[in-house]
């Protein structure tokens, strides 16, 4: 029986990524999506026509009972989730002269705290099935700091923190927790940065020749970058997030991926 | 030397009290804030004055609390006048194993400890700017850099901390403030001294130096952050740990 991955913000650039990876791995694919997200039908169609048989279930991962609900809905309707990626995210940048409370208690509950609740519903009560795997997926804003990013840069460094605590409370029962940091994809979050910022700010900073690809998709709209330097190769981010999860990397608890070739 | 405003938050534990007199020793003015549920305040006020600190204000206001922070700083500054330097130190700790660990245990911790930075550096930090100097201090730990089981809540806002840090720090580096991150290992304060003897015997054990950090020990770096020596450094991360972890 195949083994039951969920991931959250599935739907999203990098997680339709991931998922498809993972699919393609033999993974039973379970993604969430934000309730009331208008998109799910048509995104689960486009993928069932690919040949991918995705699940979908309403999260928010905010919320500590709506993860809790979630988690139950999928281990009773689909199997007991094995492999947990902790993906979804937001941004809300901007200087942190301008930033609001409620700019900081959005990013660091969707960020952060999300992984706190989805991880407690995966882990509690779970561990004597000796396998699971566990990729929390932060930025390499988080490592590094970046301008514009202060919420951003403090929820996704607490995330290697957490990462880091939690593999060693759980590497004796088979589970593995692990960071993966990437730099910039061309994802739909990213090319919102207005062009002028991406030009001046972020792509001088890459040393490799342009974005990370995600795999080739549908849906994808890298065409529409105008992108100053090629697309580095591989390995890219979806092979690194599934290459954590897979039995040949049992060895590796609390690690951080560095998926970027940036100055530091 | 130029007599600069210090406030220190949570300075009444065991490090936020030697903050407080390093910065007072090396020439400040300090303002001292602590929780209103410290019923120990002038308790502590007199073993300051015993030790020959008699001029150190106090503050009181919950840092995970936006309002509270708001109200503090503007109660600091009536007293003293603008803050300089700001020490982000309060924190806590609800150490439990993941497995046990409740949502009440993580939120207390990432907003005491995490959360807390954004309530107090937004009170002073556009003022520093404006006035092209200022010192924000944050103390973070070992823990938030290594990762320590039973501190999941913990280590992850510690780490946060951190990340914070380099980005206020790339923000405001054009504009004469710095922001820099202390890790302090496990310190000889009354927080560390309440574990069990054979416990804590097993952690000295594990630090190379084989001994606990004197107080004075962080103090002494916060003294050194916030002088004028130190401005060119900027979201860097000071280890002082006895060896415990090498970054």
């Amino acid at each position: 029986m195949s083994r039951v991955a969920l991931v959250t913000g599935g739907m999203g650039g990098l997680g339709e990524a991931i998922c498809i990876k993972l699919a393609a791995l033999g993974y039973q694919v379970v993604t969430t999506h934000s309730p009331g997200n208008p998109k799910v039908a048509a995104w689960l169609k486009g993928m069932n026509n690919l040949g991918y048989g995705f699940r979908a279930y309403p999260c928010d991962v905010t919320d500590y009972d709506s993860c809790r609900d979630c988690v139950a809905a999928v281990s009773s309707e689909v199997g007991p989730v094995d492999v947990l990626v902790n993906n979804a995210g937001i941004t809300r940048d901007m200087t942190f002269k301008k930033m609001t409370k409620d700019d900081w208690d959005a990013v660091i509950s969707t960020n952060l705290d999300s992984v706190f609740n989805m991880c407690k519903q995966v882990l509690d009560g779970m561990t004597e099935r000796k396998w699971r795997r566990v990729i929390n997926v932060s930025s390499v804003n988080g490592q590094k700091g970046a301008f514009g990013q202060s919420n951003y840069s403090a929820a996704k460094a607490g995330m290697h923190g957490f990462t880091k605590a939690l593999a060693l409370e759980v590497a004796r029962q088979g589970v593995t927790v692990n960071t993966i940091s990437p730099g910039y994809i061309g994802t739909k979050m990213v090319t919102a940065i207005p062009q002028e910022i991406l030009d001046s700010k972020i792509l001088p900073l890459t040393r490799s020749t342009g974005w990370a690809s995600r795999r080739r998709s549908p849906g994808s709209s890298r065409t529409s970058l105008r992108m100053k330097r090629r697309s580095s190769p591989a390995p890219t981010f979806p092979s690194t997030a599934v290459s954590t999860c897979s039995d040949r990397r049992v060895f590796l608890p609390a690690a951080n991926i560095n998926n970027r070739k940036e100055r530091l | 030397m130029t007599q600069r405003v210090a406030l220190v938050t949570g300075a009444m534990g065991g490090l936020g009290t030697a903050i407080c007199q390093e910065l007072a020793k090396a020439g400040h003015k300090v303002v001292a804030s602590y929780h209103p549920q410290f019923d120990n305040k002038e308790e502590w006020l007199k073993e300051m004055a015993a030790a020959g600190f008699n001029d150190f204000v106090c503050v009181a206001g919950d840092v995970s609390d936006l309002a509270s922070c708001q109200a503090m700083v503007a109660d600091a500054e009536a007293a003293c006048g603008q803050v300089d330097i700001l020490v982000n130190n309060a924190g806590i700790t609800r150490d439990r194993m993941f497995a046990k660990m409740e949502k009440d245990g993580w939120d207390a911790v990432i907003s005491t400890n995490l959360t807390s930075l954004f309530n107090m550096t937004k009170q002073v930090s556009a003022k520093m700017a404006e006035r092209g100097w200022g010192r924000i201090i944050n103390i973070s730990s070992v823990n938030g850099l290594k990762g320590q089981a039973g501190q999941t809540n913990y280590s992850a806002a510690k780490a946060g901390v951190i990340g914070f840090s380099k980005a206020l720090a790339a923000e405001l580096a054009a504009k004469g403030v710095t922001v820099n991150i202390i890790c302090p290992g496990y310190v000889a304060t009354k927080m560390v001294m309440a574990i069990k003897p054979e416990v804590l015997q097993s952690i000295i054990d594990g630090v190379p130096m084989k001994r606990l950090a004197k107080p004075e020990e962080i103090g002494g770096a916060c003294a050194y952050l916030a002088s004028d020596i130190a401005g060119f450094m900027t979201g860097a991360t000071m280890n002082i740990n006895g060896g415990l972890y090498y970054q």
